[in-house]
């Protein structure tokens, strides 16, 4: 109807100003405050020179006063970090375009094909992606050694599928599901083969989920850290999280503006990628949850 | 079709599945494979006192830091819900502490709970509230905690957000209903809000579980285990002693050890909060 | 039982105002119904007196009393939504009695009041079911239970009927008549359907974009519509209207823009050879007879009682409903008067002009 509005916004007018500001904005602004401050926190360290970042009595820690840019010069040409950047968004692109490939062919198949058992194969995958990386590394590492894959893009390439294939058929699967079985039904009678349907039918009009699935195995891609600590040894071939821990440290000495740094422009690939996608990518979140 | 996911999920996933509960059961360690010792590694774990303090510390950490996301997320859920200027902007920006790689917001952490720079110390000093900085990595239980915010404080965005969609699916004229019949804002949570929503938290919360018992970036970032074993958790345990200590097998038992507790999670959490009748079809 | 008073409302949302001063009175005990296309604010208007959307501004009194800011639980108002609204983990039993018990009333009070009206609706065997369990009908009775069982001062419906079949739809409407007489209840109901309006109410109120335009009983409406609109919209098949030109002169004759004469037994208190819309019931078309004019067939549908159909006359469509049986095919042609009372319009306003 036209002129109905939500119940919560009518109901509303009931309730004084000073009220809502105590049962709503204030306690959300604290929870914006505490979930925003720690990337405040990187950020005002990567930019504060040393002098001001070890000194509160003179400087108050938190604005920066001199804002210099040595920590992330250090960063990018004194370290191995931009090897790190290069390796870790290769991995997550190569192993993200793997898993999508693989996952829509299988969605597919459970979705369309019909064939007995495929429940039972939906119902595999989504119990495989309950299985925690931190119980299989020790056996992957010791399948990788033997593969002579060790201390290689491909070792992490070939793994993280392992569980970006389960959550991407999981929610491909879903997005098949909404797309009415008639329209392929009628392809099939004209003469096309079923990849041709997938191709042209079923893929045009799946794009928003597969762009969903795409964004959120960018971002597990990224943020994965117990196989690339386990399979890769040496300086240049790790990626941004293994390295930031394992590299950035000298003795007992914690370069704590390009810890920072590397924190900060790790994160940001995944954050910009992001922030273009937000509603695609929440509607993974929830469609993972909703089953 | 099916083939592609079912030759990775086969060869990296399930084989290696079953390799380590085989590598579990022997004193493989690196370099050299193992001969097969039956329960011998599990026996003497169960008799290592770092051990059984590792899976008290795991057990702890789970159910503080599931039940603290749980609260804190479904308030976050709740505050979201609500009639507010810039909605999907905020909700863009709640999301970034799950968003960004868990590694990378340790370390910002690990800064933030320094002994000589902590900026927390900083503002309670100056406050007056405190009278020396805090040591929130160097004591054991010190350690616990702040690693129980580190995960808290990751892990909100994920259940608010869940459980946000969730409360949007649920008819406004439930609520004009319950208000009507008299029912006020405690009492429309309790008996529409709740029942509406529990299919969906018993999922986010066996997920939240799962990923939480399982936990080794936050800890391995940020404290590596210690002080004195106190934070350490089953797979950085399981890491440093197959990996940096070598010896496979036992890493291996280690990580199996985890694996019936995580089955009584998920059971618990599923099954507890399961569809209750009322949801199931129209059946006479 | 209470009266309702609206008094000169208004709401806006935002810079939008989409009431514009509407003022009804509801008496203790009346079966009143908002009726309108949908957007014309019925349910706004609905919701308002529930206390659900704020009064911009004007009045709003339940018996007498000034509620404009009062909680809707504490309006003693008692609410049939268009989806049930029924809580989907109770019983049939416990949604009725969860307000009684959120009052904190003795157990047997409880038992004894929803007992009574399971009673009136025919519920009792299904007071152990889940609302997922029952059909659409069954669903608005156990809504219409939860609303009796609180015994408020005034009964809001909001299109109940519009999400069951048309064969429900007909049985629940007595239904829920024979109840209001039975409970003597004051009773506000929002319906677009103007049959169900027709058959239930006491008193219609026609809305139509925020405005009241007109409030009547249901006879009132039918036989003197206020204007063009409430004439259109009251009534099924809806009346014709028929823009001519009024010829002066012994017998008043309408002039249509072809040229062609129809003669008419009544004429408004125009002056002659002002433009006027002339509207005639479809009922009210005879075959044939005296001063009857010529027209042709366009299409004919007989349904067993009676036989529908669409003459071009003068150049426009007219719509005739006759009790007879016709043989004739389209394109036949079919003389036509018209008798039954007449109603005369003003092209420019809409509003209905007295007869001379």
């Amino acid at each position: 109807m036209a002129l109905s509005s939500d119940a919560s916004e009518g109901m509303d007018y009931l309730e004084r100003l000073p009220r809502r500001v105590v049962t709503l904005y204030l306690p959300l602004a604290i929870f914006l405050f505490v979930l925003l401050f720690p990337f405040y926190w990187m950020t005002t360290t990567t930019l504060k020179p040393d002098d001001e970042l070890y000194d509160y009595a003179r400087f108050n820690p938190f604005w920066v006063h001199h804002p210099t840019l040595d920590h992330i010069h250090k960063l990018f040409f004194e370290t191995s970090y931009p090897f790190w950047l290069i390796n870790t968004m290769l991995i997550a692109v190569a192993s993200t375009v793997i898993s999508l490939i693989c996952s829509v062919c299988a969605a597919y198949g459970i979705e369309r094909l019909r064939f007995s058992g495929a429940r039972y194969v939906g119902l595999a995958i989504f119990l495989a992606y309950l299985v925690p990386p931190s119980i299989l590394f020790i056996p992957l590492a010791a399948i990788i050694f033997k593969l002579v894959l060790f201390d290689s893009d491909w070792a992490l390439i070939l793994t993280y599928p392992t569980f970006l294939i389960p959550f991407c058929t999981w929610l491909l699967m879903g997005y098949f599901r909404t797309i009415p079985y008639e329209l392929e039904e009628c392809a099939l009678i004209d003469g096309a083969t079923r990849l041709q349907i997938l191709w042209k039918i079923t893929l045009p009009l799946a794009v928003p989920g597969l762009i969903s699935a795409g964004i959120f195995a960018f971002t597990l891609s990224w943020n994965e850290f117990i196989y690339a600590l386990t399979f890769i040894s040496s300086t240049e071939n790790k990626t941004v999280p293994v390295g930031a821990i394992t590299e950035l440290v000298e003795g007992d000495v914690y370069h704590w503006g390009s810890l920072m740094a590397a924190a900060l422009f790790g994160s940001l690939p995944v954050v910009i990628m992001y922030s273009f996608f937000v509603e695609y990518y929440v509607s993974s979140l929830t469609g993972a949850v909703k089953e | 079709m099916i083939a592609p996911a079912a030759a990775f999920l086969l060869i990296f996933l399930a084989y290696p599945l079953c390799l380590g509960f085989w590598l579990g059961m022997t004193d493989a360690k690196i370099g050299e494979p193992g001969r097969f010792i039956g329960f011998a590694n599990f026996v003497s774990l169960a008799h290592d006192s770092v051990f059984r303090l590792v899976v008290f510390n795991t057990i702890l950490y789970t159910a503080v830091a599931s039940v603290l996301k749980f609260a804190l997320g479904l308030y976050l859920a709740l505050l979201l819900n609500r009639r507010l200027p810039l909605k999907a902007l905020i909700r863009a920006i709640v999301l970034l502490p799950f968003v960004t790689p868990t590694v990378l917001s340790a370390i910002a952490f690990w800064w933030i709970y320094d002994p000589q720079f902590s900026i927390i110390s900083w503002s309670l000093i100056k406050l007056g509230l405190i009278h020396q900085y805090i040591d929130f990595l160097g004591q054991p239980w010190n350690a616990r905690w702040s690693l129980i915010a580190a995960n808290v404080w990751r892990g909100i965005p994920f259940v608010a957000i869940t459980l946000l969609a969730g409360l949007q699916t649920i008819s406004p004229s439930l609520y004009e209903a319950a208000t009507l019949d008299g029912a006020g804002p405690w009492q429309r949570f309790r008996f529409v809000t709740l029942p509406m929503l529990s299919p969906i938290i018993a999922v986010v919360m066996t997920f939240s579980v799962l990923l939480t018992f399982t936990d080794f970036q936050l800890v391995y970032a940020i404290t590596r285990g210690g002080p004195i074993n106190a934070t350490h958790l089953m797979a950085t345990l399981s890491y440093e002693r197959a990996i940096t200590g070598g010896r496979l097998g036992e890493g291996a038992a280690i990580a199996d050890a985890m694996v019936p507790f995580l089955l009584a999670a998920i059971l618990f959490s599923y099954f507890g909060l399961q569809r209750r009748r009322w949801q199931q079809g129209a059946r006479d | 039982m209470a009266s309702v008073e609206v008094s000169n409302v208004r709401k806006s949302f935002g810079a939008l105002e989409v009431i514009h001063g509407v003022s009804i009175s509801v008496a203790d005990g009346e079966f009143v119904i908002l009726v309108g296309p949908s957007g014309c604010g019925k349910s706004t208007l609905l919701r308002m007196v529930a206390g659900l959307e704020s009064v911009t501004s004007g009045e709003l009194r339940i018996d007498g009393r000034v509620v404009n800011n009062v909680a809707p639980k504490e309006r003693d108002i008692a609410m049939v939504f268009q989806n049930y609204a029924l809580y989907p983990q109770m019983t049939v039993a416990k949604n009725m009695s969860f307000s009684l018990e959120l009052a904190r009333r003795p157990k047997d009070e409880i038992a004894d009041k929803v007992g009574k009206a399971a009673d009136i609706l025919g519920l009792k065997p299904l007071l152990e079911r889940y609302p997922r369990q029952l059909s659409g009908g069954q669903r608005q009775r156990v809504a219409m239970g939860r609303a009796i069982v609180r015994d408020p001062a005034v009964f809001l419906f909001d299109e109940p009927l519009s999400n069951l079949d048309a064969k429900l739809r007909v049985q629940m409407r007595a239904e829920i008549k024979a109840l209001q007489q039975r409970l003597a209840s004051t009773t506000i109901y929002v319906t677009h359907d103007q049959i169900e309006a027709m058959t239930m109410a006491d008193k219609i109120v026609v809305l139509h974009d925020g405005v009241v335009e007109q409030i009547g009983t249901p006879l009132e409406l039918y036989d003197r519509p206020a204007n063009l609109f409430v004439a259109g919209f009251i009534g099924s098949p809806a009346m014709n209207f028929i823009k001519a030109r009024l010829d002066g002169g012994a017998a008043p004759t309408l002039v249509a823009a072809s040229g062609v004469e129809i003669p008419l037994h009544a004429a408004p208190r125009v002056a002659p050879g002002s433009e006027v819309v002339v509207g005639v019931r479809p009922e009210h078309v005879r075959l044939g007879g005296e001063h009857a004019t010529p027209a042709r067939i366009m299409v004919i549908e007989p349904t067993g009682y009676e036989t529908q159909v669409i003459a071009s006359l003068a150049g426009q469509d007219v719509v005739c409903v006759f009790r007879e049986r016709l043989s004739g095919r389209p394109g036949d042609p079919i003389p036509l008067a018209f008798e039954g009372p007449l109603h005369f319009f003003d092209p420019q306003t809409g509003e209905a002009i007295a007869a001379a």
